[in-house]
């Protein structure tokens, strides 16, 4: 599997670190070594951070995100854990709440519902509950996603449940540099962060900046700029998205792509621009369309001044209402794939302005 | 009481008396307060379980950790808590604990060690092991006491947690609390097993069984346990058998069990229990006592009024404290 061919267009939003970050090297990379640098940098500068989670240390992690980590930093920082989603969860609540700064892997974050009152009732609430006497640094890993044959209790994309849940924050990075750059910033944030790779993603190649390079959490960004459409799409809908793009382009439509890349807090301002710039939005997830987290988006650009510049409804494009089915034809059909985004996209520039 | 004398000064168990009138004043006067509606919600109430949490947090120091339950004001008030700020949280005030965003459920001083009370039964236990964990990490000379019920015994994260904290050796000491029900359900139907205690074996840590009513015994349970962990040498299972007086919660009509056996176990009571083997053993005086235990109703009377005259939160703060 590669990525796509051409890769997304950065538009330069002058945060201070990114522009730093332009002069530094840039390394092309996949999405999976992408993290492994992220989490060697950090647990190099910061002794706190340390990793714990299923199978990370020799085996490197069901999708070998983590290779090799435990050679640098050894069984102490790199800690394998028992298959106990629960305790996973719990103990690296308490270990940051006590001062560390603990990153845990789950293996598919479909098992994070095994982790959830841990991660929903405790960690998410724990600072406020104290009336804002604690923090809670801890980054909860996990791969979400279909397209491996892995069935329906492996491939879920669940963003919206964490979303849902104030005290957290939720990140779904889409490419190598924004998958580095926001896991720095999720280490360094004193909150709970729900941290989303689509298992997909792990191979892509792209341009990673070395060293110091962060992407801020709650910051969107327009990774192809665009007139006629605007595609707001989540994680391995992005490079999707491009790819239907760049046919638009080839027909003379210009879609502008928009990856919201965190959740919650939602970087609504650079959505609701976009809309009103094109009139014209779909928002495309691999989630289950219902209570997705597209539906969010929707209301939140329905109900802003980009409302009187629309010249269609809103439009939206998720995962059929079914667990994810192993065959691999029914598997493509329960999500959203590249034809679907491009007809879709067809779909709403047909439709006449209101 | 136990039979060996423990290895405790006079002051100390002059202290031991104190906390347990304090919980006994405090849980009283909440009672009154829920029964008379000036607070809203619900509140759990240990009346009779003071032996457990005075004599647990006796055998530790200032700098240890707790982490607690939905029954949790005595184990607040043995860590030290401010009485004032306790009913202020209670009370939903802004000058409680948690500035009246937690209340009795979610009461805790992270400052001084208390990470919290717990609304979900075993929500605390992998928490006391990621704090045990972090201890060890950060090479401290600390431990984590985890409080837990016989309830929590049957919840998952009980055995996840004290197999993760087995296996790596965390200065966690493993606290049950048995007061014979889970809400309503006796631990005799809720387990096979004659003891939580033995369920140690299955993690191959020591687990020892206690009567939790009296203080000594738990005191000197939990001192063993907190040796091993500062010796590196794990964790450690420990069941205090106890009883609570009152309903679960405010709700609890005591359908499931006679008032015979609460008056058996009241037989029991671990104030009794101390302040007999104080006067046996002629360290304090009946007199004595009687000035302590009306100290303690006088501290709570007077954490009462300044919870009463504090202010309440802003409702402009709402979204304080949700994110750092």
């Amino acid at each position: 599997m590669s990525g796509p061919s051409s890769l997304p267009t950065t538009v330069a939003t002058g945060a201070p670190q990114q522009a730093e970050a332009a002069q530094s090297q840039v390394q092309e990379m996949t999405y999976a070594e992408a993290i492994r640098e992220a989490l060697r940098e950090e647990m190099r500068r910061d002794p706190r951070v340390f990793l714990m989670g299923e199978d990370i240390g020799i085996y490197g992690g069901a999708f070998g995100v983590t290779y090799g980590l435990i050679d640098e930093f050894g069984e102490e920082r790199v800690r394998d854990t028992p298959i106990s989603e629960a305790a996973l969860a719990g103990c690296a609540i308490g270990a940051a709440l006590t001062g560390m700064r603990p990153v845990a892997e789950f293996q598919f974050s479909d098992f994070m519902a095994i982790g959830m009152d841990q991660i929903v009732n405790q960690g998410a609430k724990l600072r406020f509950m104290f009336g804002g006497k604690a923090q809670v640094p801890v980054v909860f890993r996990a791969p979400l996603g279909s397209g491996t044959g892995a069935a329906a209790q492996h491939s879920q994309s669940l963003e919206a449940w964490f979303a849902h849940v104030p005290g957290l924050k939720v990140v779904l990075p889409s490419t190598p540099a924004d998958v580095k750059g926001l896991l720095l910033s999720a280490i360094r944030d004193p909150n709970p962060v729900i941290f989303l790779e689509h298992k997909l993603l792990y191979r892509y190649k792209g341009p990673v900046p070395r060293g110091e390079w962060t992407v801020p959490i709650g910051q969107a960004e327009v990774k192809r700029p665009g007139k006629d459409l605007t595609i707001i799409a989540l994680s391995i809908m992005v490079p999707r998205a491009l790819a239907v793009a760049e046919r638009l382009a080839e027909e003379g439509i210009e879609a502008e792509v928009v990856d919201p890349r965190t959740l919650r807090p939602l970087d609504e301002e650079t959505l609701i621009a976009s809309a009103r710039k094109t009139g014209r939005v779909l928002i495309v997830h691999e989630a289950v369309l219902t209570g997705g987290f597209g539906g969010e988006i929707a209301a939140r650009i329905a109900a802003s001044e980009a409302f009187y510049y629309l010249d269609a409804p809103i439009l939206r494009l998720g995962g059929a209402e079914t667990p994810i089915p192993y065959n691999r034809t029914l598997e493509r059909r329960a999500t959203p794939q590249e034809e679907d985004i491009y007809q879709a996209a067809r779909r709403l520039l047909q439709r006449r302005p209101l | 009481m136990s039979e060996a004398v423990p290895a405790l000064s006079p002051e100390q168990m002059r202290s031991l008396l104190q906390t347990m009138y304090r919980i006994r004043a405090f849980e009283e006067k909440v009672d009154e307060l829920f029964m008379r509606g000036e607070v809203h919600g619900t509140t759990h109430l240990s009346i009779g379980e003071e032996a457990t949490a005075a004599g647990a947090l006796q055998a530790l120091r200032p700098d240890d950790y707790i982490t607690s339950t939905h029954r949790g004001h005595g184990h607040c008030i043995s860590k030290g808590a401010d009485l004032k700020l306790m009913m202020a949280e209670l009370l939903g005030k802004e000058t409680g604990y948690c500035r009246g965003r937690g209340g009795s459920m979610h009461i805790a001083d992270v400052a001084s060690g208390n990470l919290g009370a717990n609304g979900v039964v075993g929500g605390g236990i992998p928490i006391a092991t990621g704090v045990g964990l972090s201890i060890k990490m950060q090479g401290l000379d600390r431990v984590c006491l985890c409080f837990f019920g016989d309830g929590a015994a049957n919840e998952g994260t009980f055995h996840e947690s004290i197999n993760l904290a087995a296996i790596w050796d965390l200065p966690v000491i493993f606290l049950c609390e048995n007061n014979q029900y889970g809400m309503s359900m006796s631990v005799r139907k809720a387990m096979r097993c004659e003891t939580i205690a033995q369920r140690a074996v299955a993690y191959g840590i020591p687990g020892e069984r206690v009567d939790g009513n009296d203080v000594f015994a738990v005191y000197e349970a939990v001192a063993r346990a907190a040796a091993r962990a500062r010796a590196g040498q794990g964790p450690t299972l420990i069941e205090a058998v106890t009883y609570r007086y009152k309903g679960h919660s405010k709700s609890d009509q005591n359908r499931y069990r006679t008032r015979d056996e609460i008056r058996a176990w009241q037989e029991r009571d671990p104030i009794k229990r101390l302040t007999a083997y104080l006067r046996e053993h002629s360290l304090m005086t009946q007199e004595e006592i009687e000035r302590e235990e009306a100290a303690a109703y006088q501290a709570i009377e007077e954490a009462y009024q300044f919870a009463l005259a504090s202010p309440e939160p802003d409702p402009d703060s709402l979204l304080e404290g949700v994110y750092a």
